[in-house]
This record gives C-alpha cells, structure tokens and sequence, in this order.
C-alpha cells in the first residue's frame, strides 16, 4: 500500500477536472469563476511538487513557487478588476460584461 | 515514516481537499466557497509536506490563507451582490459543465494510467534535492532559487510589482469634491503671486 506519483497525479486530476467544472457550472458569479481558476492552478503544483519529489529534482519546487506567485498575482489582479467593475455597472454578474460586444 | 501511517495520512488529506474542492464550487454561499478554499488549500499544504516539500507547504498556507482567501473574503463581503440571483442557471449549465468535465477527467485518467518514466530521465535531472538528513528543504530550495534561478526568482518578484501597482491603480479613485493638499502648487507659489500690496490714501479707506 505505497503511495506512488500516480496516486498524487491523479488527486491532481481530479482537482483540475474540479476547477474546470466549476467555471462552467458557475458562469454567472466571477468570484467563484476566480476560486476554480485557483483550484486549477493549486492542481497544478501539486503536479510539480509530486513529480519534483518522485524525481529527486529540486527544479520542480522553484517553479511550483513561480506558479504560487502568479496565482497570487492573478487573484489579486482579478479581484481588483472586479471592484472597479462593480463600482462602475453596480453588478458583478458576468452576462452584464459586455460592453465591448459592440 | 512507515508506508501505511503515509499511506493514511495521503488519503485524509487528498480525501478533504477533494470534497472541499467540491464544495468551493457547489456551496450557495460565496463566503462558504472561501472557507471551504482555505480548507482545500490547508490539505494540499498537507500533501506537500508528505512529499517533503516543507517550504512549499508553509507559503501555500502563508500566501493563500493568509493572503489570497482573505482578499477573497473581503471582496465577497464588501461587494453587495445579490448571490442567489448568480446563483440562477446553475442547473441549466450542469449538464455541459458535467460532460465537459467527465470527458476531461477521462483523458486525464487515460493520461496517468499510462504513461512511464523514461530510462533517461534520471540522468537529466538539473539539481538534485540533497539528502534530507544533511539539507532540509528550505535550505535546499534557497542553494538554486538564489544561484541559478535568480531571473525566475527576480522575474516572480517583478510580476508582484505589476500586480500590485496595477490593483492599486485599478482600484484608486480619487474624489472630485474632495479637496487634496497639493504640495506643487504650495511650493511653487511666489510673493508677487500671494500677496498685494495696496497704497491706501489716508482718510479714504478702501472701496
């Protein structure tokens, strides 16, 4: 009963297979939209860290922090997008964003 | 640690942070969906040091709970949003939703039942981790971040400007009708400017 790499990809596949369900289910609620995106991303480093240990690379592990920081910069970056949205249109959900449609 | 104590251990936490992750995506309230990504992302922490990689735990639980759940928890309760109206359609998108991701789920499946390790992959390895007894792994991790990953590392520190500039500018507004010291203008102010001297005729007074 060893835990092997395939145990921890597939945990990882499940997430990302979470994440990107959660996109489609809630396509009306951007905040939600925003924690799928950070399961996808948190399923992601999972990936890298276990195949970081598995092969006995560190490299792993320093990009799996470069992907930490572009999820927090992205959170950020989106959740300030989504502030200024609701202080312009008064609303968040997304059929309302669509003043570029033309 | 013995096989089956990791073996356990692998299994609550992949196991909590899955049905958390369910329910990040399936809970009314958005404030649940926080807190239950704060639960998921604490469990991953716990996957990360069962494959001994302590440093990645400790910032996932500093950076995301500490920072990024938060900033969520904030936006969500600041913003006055009626969510059970957001909350309209979820069933109506379930069923693609269920068969984009079911197909998905699949193919990753087929992906990690199938797939081998190369022979050459072992004599490929960039930077090996060092032996846990002699180096732990912050140590470890800061011998390459600092040395031969110091662009990686400067470049994640430049994307951390931009973002945080680029929210700060987002969300500043400034106020018409409120009035603001400007320093400039103070400065830049000259006697000949401010003030006037006026020759007043005695017994006449000013108009």
């Amino acid at each position: 009963m060893t835990i092997g790499l395939g145990h921890y990809l597939s945990v990882a596949a499940i997430l990302f297979t979470l994440g990107i369900l959660g996109i489609f289910i809630n396509r009306k609620n951007v905040i939600v939209i925003l924690m799928s995106i950070e399961l996808i991303l948190l399923a992601v480093n999972v990936n890298l860290v276990a195949f970081s240990s598995f092969l006995g690379d560190i490299v792993g592990q320093v990009y799996a922090l470069v992907v930490l920081t572009v999820a927090a910069a992205e959170a950020a970056i989106g959740l300030a997008i989504l502030v200024a949205f609701f202080r312009n249109r008064g609303s968040i959900a997304v059929e309302d964003i669509n003043l570029m449609k033309g | 640690m013995p096989a089956l104590i990791h073996a356990a251990f692998f299994y609550l936490y992949a196991g909590i942070m899955v049905a958390s992750a369910v329910m990040v995506i399936a809970a009314r309230n958005p404030v649940h969906s926080v807190l239950f990504l704060i639960l998921a992302f604490v469990n991953a922490a716990g996957l990360f040091v069962l494959l001994g990689a302590e440093f990645l735990a400790m910032i996932l639980i500093v950076v995301y709970v500490g920072a990024v759940a938060v900033l969520f928890l904030f936006v969500v309760m600041m913003l006055d949003v009626d969510f059970a109206e957001l909350r309209q359609g979820f069933l109506n998108y379930l069923p693609i939703g269920a068969l984009i991701g079911g197909i998905l789920c699949v193919e990753l499946f087929f992906v990690v039942v199938s797939w081998t390790i190369g022979p050459q992959v072992h004599s490929a390895i960039a930077s090996p981790i060092p032996p846990s007894n002699a180096v732990s792994n912050t140590q470890a991790l800061g011998l390459v971040l600092y040395t031969r990953y110091v662009y990686f590392f400067e470049a994640a520190g430049v994307i951390l400007l931009v973002a945080m500039v680029g929210a700060i500018v987002m969300t500043l507004h400034h106020k018409p009708n409120v009035r603001r010291q400007n320093i400039a203008a103070q400065v830049a102010r000259r006697p000949a400017s401010a003030i006037e001297v006026v020759k007043v005729k005695s017994g006449q007074g000013l108009p």
